[in-house]
């Protein structure tokens, strides 16, 4: 049997605000939430997990630290430790103050766009994807919600959502 | 309002006490003639230190000897050996005479650049009409009080070196002056009375604009418009103009030209990122400490987590000054600029090195993480090994051009300190007594009071 979902238009993110919370204390489950531009404070209401984007980054910056002093340490003292203008390259200590500028720009590098793809890769981004998008109006001025209409009384609930604010309210048929 | 409690008071006036008594020992201790030094390095041969490492010592005294005295380093070879010693001995001497001296001098300089630094950030402040900090001007506004002793004691200082009572700047010493071209070149800036009139200026400059921003900010408490507001924002914008040009010119002054052989462009700023960070480090201690002692209910942790991340980014942005002038320096390794670094590695390897960890790496690690940004005690720990880090940096900055390889972290520098840092709080906690903790009719005060990150 297929499940239902209502999907609650709002026309107003503080309207949306408020439903989020009271749809929550009424112990209905909200699926997804749809809106044109970031709602500040959406994901609190919602109860959503804080985001562990930038502890990757931090990670990813260590790897990129990592990487630039090995290649240099090979590279410019253990493969070929050449006289460049009077440098000394007889430990990776003396000659360091010249390799920061690259250990610098790697670790930056690492840290940004591997986080980035890691936040393409979690968000499930990429070219030629197709959109999710459950109403085209949602990217301009309209907020969604859906709800779970599982095992609930469809029109107590859509009763209730309308009580919330809401301006439009249909039942989809999950296939 | 904020009452001084007597505590405090009690523990500024030890400081303050225990300070200057170390102060006078330090000053009775350093060595009046040649003898006292021959004596002072006798005993020290016989305490521990090997003869060789002695030698070693001699002989990097005299090179970096020769390497300042150009001219006299050619009559070195007629005079024989027993000169030579003579003249380590009396290069010792102004060493250790200049012992105390220098450790006032340090202390002393960087109490007031705290002040110094916060003004300049309660100035940018107003500049920028920012939201979130009017809630900590009266903190900001009683750390800048001690502008005006800390400014007259510095400038006190710099006429006593003028009178000749120390040697912490050669250039002023007319027989070290009459014996090098270089200085020469450079004696119509660095000359006595030009010099004292412009740490007038300076000093002057600073204090007017203290006063009126201050006056302006009380004055707002009880206006009924926003006259005085507008006239703080303009006197801020032209204090940060005013500010920058002689905050610059007395970083060559007060501090670069105590190696006046030596030039760097961005010395200014450096010294400018070191005291900024350390006023603002300074405001984030005051506020948690009033805070916890329930005068300020209306600081959060929003407040105190942008007082953090204005430490850990100005942590870098010190960092990455003291990084592009040693760099650029050490890369070409021209002999003239390189010497400057030369000495400090040599002699001061652990506090040169040691303030980077303090001040760059340490920082780093602990304010990077966005909740431990709202812990106070994390803010408290990284904010005490910043100061510490910039007590340093000014150390290392002025100690190696005034006591050389003679430095220690002795009596003198501690007691020193002590006295400042007692001075420091007495002055800043008197003056928050003086004011209501919150400033009422700052047209921001709503949005600081409700500021929430």
């Amino acid at each position: 049997m297929a499940s239902k979902v209502i999907h609650a238009i709002y026309n107003d993110d503080d309207v949306l605000l408020l439903a989020v919370k009271q749809v929550r204390e009424a112990r209905y489950h909200i699926g997804e939430i749809y809106t044109p531009f970031p709602v500040h404070g959406l994901d609190k209401a919602m109860g959503l997990a804080p985001t562990r984007l930038a502890i990757t980054s931090f990670l990813y910056g260590v790897v990129g630290l990592v990487v630039s002093i090995w290649m240099m340490q090979f590279i410019m003292i253990e493969d070929w430790p050449q006289d460049i203008g009077g440098k000394p390259s007889f430990s990776f200590l003396q000659n360091m103050p010249a390799f920061v500028p690259i250990m610098f720009e790697l670790t930056v590098f690492f840290a940004a766009h591997l986080m980035v793809i890691t936040f393409y890769m979690r968000s499930k981004l990429w070219p030629f994807k197709i959109a999710e998008n459950p109403d085209v109006r949602t990217t301009d001025d309209k907020f969604l919600m859906e709800v779970d209409a599982a095992n609930l009384n469809v029109d107590d609930l859509s009763d209730f959502l309308y009580k919330t604010g809401a301006s439009e309210i249909k039942i989809i048929d999950n296939k | 309002m904020y009452t001084l409690s007597s505590k405090l008071k009690l523990t500024a006036i030890i400081f303050v006490i225990v300070g200057a008594i170390g102060l006078v020992i330090g000053f009775l201790q350093a060595p009046s003639d040649l003898d006292d030094v021959r004596e002072m390095l006798a005993a020290e041969e016989h305490h521990a230190e090997p003869a060789e490492s002695t030698l070693v010592e001699a002989d990097f005294a005299k090179a970096e000897h020769d390497m300042l005295l150009e001219d006299e380093a050619a009559t070195h070879g007629e005079e024989g050996a027993a000169s030579h010693d003579d003249e380590h001995l009396e290069h010792t001497l102004h060493q250790l005479q200049n012992k105390p001296w220098a450790a006032v001098y340090v202390a002393a300089f960087f109490f007031f650049m705290i002040s110094l630094g916060v003004l300049a950030f309660y100035a940018v402040q107003y500049a920028a009409q920012a939201g979130w900090s009017p809630v900590l001007f009266r903190v900001m506004e009683a750390i800048t009080a001690y502008l005006v002793p800390g400014g007259i004691i510095l400038f006190v200082l710099l006429v006593l070196s003028g009178m000749h009572m120390n040697h912490l700047f050669i250039w002023m010493d007319p027989e070290v002056v009459e014996n090098d071209a270089i200085i020469r070149n450079k004696s119509s800036y660095l000359n006595v009375p030009f010099f004292l009139i412009r740490a007038a200026i300076y000093l002057g400059g600073w204090f007017i604009f203290r006063h009126f921003l201050v006056r302006n900010s009380r004055r707002l408490d009880e206006a009924t418009d926003n006259y005085y507001f507008k006239k703080n924002f303009k006197l801020a914008a032209g204090f940060l103009v005013f500010f920058i040009v002689s905050e610059s010119m007395m970083s060559w002054d007060w501090i670069m030209s105590l190696d006046p052989h030596w030039f760097s462009t961005l010395f200014g700023w450096y010294v400018f990122a070191s005291l900024f960070v350390s006023g603002i480090t300074v405001i984030a201690l005051i506020s948690i400490y009033l805070k916890s002692r329930g005068y300020l209910p209306f600081v959060n942790d929003s407040h105190i987590h942008d007082l953090a991340k204005f430490m850990f980014g100005m942590s870098i942005f010190w960092t990455y000054l003291w990084f592009s002038q040693f760099m650029l320096i050490w890369y070409s390794n021209i002999p003239e600029e390189v010497v400057y670094f030369i000495s400090r590695i040599e002699n001061y390897s652990l506090p040169f090195f040691g303030m980077v960890a303090l001040n760059f790496i340490f920082p780093l690690l602990m304010l990077m993480n966005s909740d431990y940004k709202r812990v106070n005690w994390f803010v408290v720990l990284t904010g005490i090994v910043i100061l510490v880090g910039h007590y340093v940096n000014v150390f290392v900055m002025i100690m190696p051009a005034t006591v050389g390889e003679s430095w220690f972290i002795g009596l003198p520098e501690i007691s020193a300190v002590l006295l400042f840092a007692g001075l420091f709080i007495f002055v800043v906690f008197n003056a928050l007594s003086k004011a209501p903790l919150l400033a009422k009719r700052n047209p921001f005060i709503k949005e600081s009071e409700h500021f929430h990150y």
